[in-house]
């Protein structure tokens, strides 16, 4: 029963990140989003590590990819914001979509 | 070898923690004596923030302002638990040297809240700066700390410390060590590393603090910076390892004696500013410590 | 015991989370999305994973504090002192993320999970270690690849000044000329 309380979880999390990955106008913010749902990922991995196959390393390494995955996201993330805003004063997805006036 | 103590320990962890910083600003009060007009000691000056009424400022974060100085001081508690005293450790956690590591990573999120939260510039700068030096001195230290990891085969700190009984680590890992205290100055923004409170800025992070969150953070740095030097005994100094003297004895001594070099370089070094530490971390202590490391590997794997 | 704290922390992980879009303040939005971190890593840390949930603590708060600057150095609101909402679309990203949940709860609750394979190791770090250094060698190469490649576009994509800016049109100053100098003589 634990399994299923840890995937509910895991569930409630990324789907309180895709609201947030969706809705959002800000870059930042939607990368606040994206980090909630690798969380899930990260989740899920750990519950499905412990509650099925123990004996086998693969759901550790899945957490460590989804750490790394988040660390990535975020430098990427906020080295575009830079890069956007250096160009074009802007950090909202909507206005970064505007064809240059 | 180092055994788990029972639970009702954490306190007394906590207590020889407080007495230890106690005792360091106690010392710093009487090294500072002769130059500064002196506050008074840190008992009368602990008793006069208590009933000292808070300041409060326009718009301030106040939920975030007040979790600053409390993560300082609870993070300096939490990382000494795994720090063994003699023969005892509060917590034989397997993953203790993370552990330490990451207890002394929440003293970034704690000053830069500090910093903030009044809405005060000069806070905010200070807290800006703290940041800017925290990314220049953590590098070196994990590499430290992980050089220390290595040599031991272990992330359990009683398995570092039984690794230490032909040789300290401090002889074969110099490098590492000043690494690591040069870290310990920083992550107690102490000694060359207190542009995050310097004059310069009115104080820095604690510019609008007053009462009992100045006690707090001023307690903090202190719980800090004897943390540091706490954990450096187990990590490089071996621990309760030594003659005549009980091992409790030998841990307290080794960890007053670094205590005491770390407060003793406090003025006798001036303050750096956070960019060119940055840079002389980045290229000097960066590449010094992962050839400590590759050394150490080869040890390791020659042995 | 164990199930007291699971609960707790997951609740207070959820709660953080959707606080994370729900607070004004940018500062707070911020240290939300570290509290759900923290929650999270306590649960990962009761099955039996330390070095991960240490892991975990350790990466989340100094990427936070990371993001805290970011965050208001592009918010138009940092301090949150007025209300403000910026999202488009919030009623269907609400109804996507709800129809999100309810497939996978009631695929979670549903799907018959098979029953554990194989006992635990006895040093479950020992056995991640092992992996990344040993059967799993392959993940661990594109990790250190992807950061390394990630450092780099970084660099390339947030700093304006290039080569010429520093070295000069010929390329033939000794000393880079940068705006704020360096600590090793520079």
């Amino acid at each position: 029963m634990m399994l299923q309380l840890f995937l509910l979880l895991a569930a409630a999390l990324l789907a309180i990140g895709l609201y947030g990955a969706l809705s959002q106008q800000s870059i930042v913010m939607i990368m606040m989003g994206i980090e909630l749902m690798v969380n899930a990922v990260i989740v899920a991995g750990a519950a499905s590590w412990w509650f099925l196959s123990p004996h086998r390393p693969d759901g550790q390494v899945l957490v460590v990819v989804a750490i790394t995955v988040m660390a990535v996201e975020m430098a990427m993330g906020f080295a575009v914001t830079t890069a956007i805003f250096r160009a074009r004063d802007v950090d909202m997805t909507d206005m970064a979509a505007d064809l240059k006036k | 070898m180092i055994e788990q103590a029972p639970l009702w320990t954490v306190p007394v962890a906590g207590a020889v923690l407080l007495a230890l910083a106690g005792g360091a600003a106690a010392l710093r009060g009487g090294l500072a004596a002769g130059r500064a007009s002196g506050a008074g000691t840190p008992g009368a000056e602990a008793a006069r923030l208590l009933v000292q009424q808070r300041r409060s400022t326009v718009a301030a974060d106040r939920l975030l302002w007040r979790l600053g100085p409390a993560a300082v001081c609870v993070a300096a508690t939490l990382a000494v638990l795994v720090v063994p005293l003699g023969r005892w450790t509060v917590w034989d956690s397997p993953v203790g040297v993370v552990w330490f590591n990451a207890m002394e990573v929440v003293v970034w999120a704690g000053l830069w809240l500090t910093g903030w939260g009044a809405n005060s510039v000069w806070g905010l700068v200070a807290g800006y700066r703290f940041l800017a030096q925290g990314l220049a001195y953590e590098l070196p230290h994990m590499f430290a700390l992980t050089t220390v990891a290595l040599g031991a085969g272990s992330l359990r700190v009683g398995d570092v410390v039984a690794a230490q009984s032909g040789l300290w680590f401090v002889v074969w890992m110099p490098v590492a060590f000043v690494a690591y205290l040069v870290a310990a100055l920083g992550m107690a923004f102490w000694g060359p590393f207190d542009a995050p409170a310097q004059a310069d800025l009115a104080g820095g992070v604690g510019a609008e603090l007053s009462g009992v969150d100045a006690l707090l953070l001023r307690a903090g740095r202190y719980l800090m910076l004897t943390a540091a030097a706490a954990f450096a005994v187990p990590a490089f100094l071996g621990g309760g390892a030594g003659p005549l003297l009980p091992a409790w004895l030998w841990s307290l001594v080794k960890t007053a004696a670094v205590l005491t070099l770390l407060v003793w370089l406090r003025d006798r070094l001036p303050t750096v500013r956070m960019d060119r530490f940055t840079e002389l971390s980045w290229v000097v202590l960066l590449p010094a410590t992962l050839l400590q490391a590759l050394l150490v590997a080869i040890v390791v794997l020659v042995r | 015991m164990q199930l007291v704290v699971f609960v707790v922390c997951a609740v207070g992980a959820v709660a953080a989370g959707a606080a994370v879009f729900w607070v004004d303040s940018m500062a707070r939005a911020t240290f939300a999305l570290l509290a759900s971190f923290l929650f999270v890593a306590v649960d990962v840390l009761l099955l039996d994973l330390a070095y991960l949930g240490v892991l975990i603590i350790l990466m989340m708060i100094m990427e936070m504090v990371v993001m805290a600057v970011f965050m208001i150095m592009y918010m138009m609101n940092p301090a949150g002192l007025m209300p403000m909402s910026m999202v488009h679309n919030r009623r269907g990203s609400l109804a996507i993320a709800v129809g999100t949940f309810l497939v996978l709860a009631a695929g979670i609750l549903l799907i018959h999970w098979p029953t554990r394979r194989g006992a635990p190791p006895a040093e479950p770090t020992r056995q991640l270690g092992e992996a990344l250094m040993g059967s799993k060698m392959l993940v661990m190469m594109v990790l250190g690849l992807a950061l390394f490649a990630t450092m780099v576009a970084t660099v390339v994509l947030a700093q304006h000044r290039g080569r010429y800016h520093r070295y000069g049109d010929e390329l033939d100053r000794r000393a880079p000329d940068d705006p704020i100098r360096g600590g090793v003589g520079r």
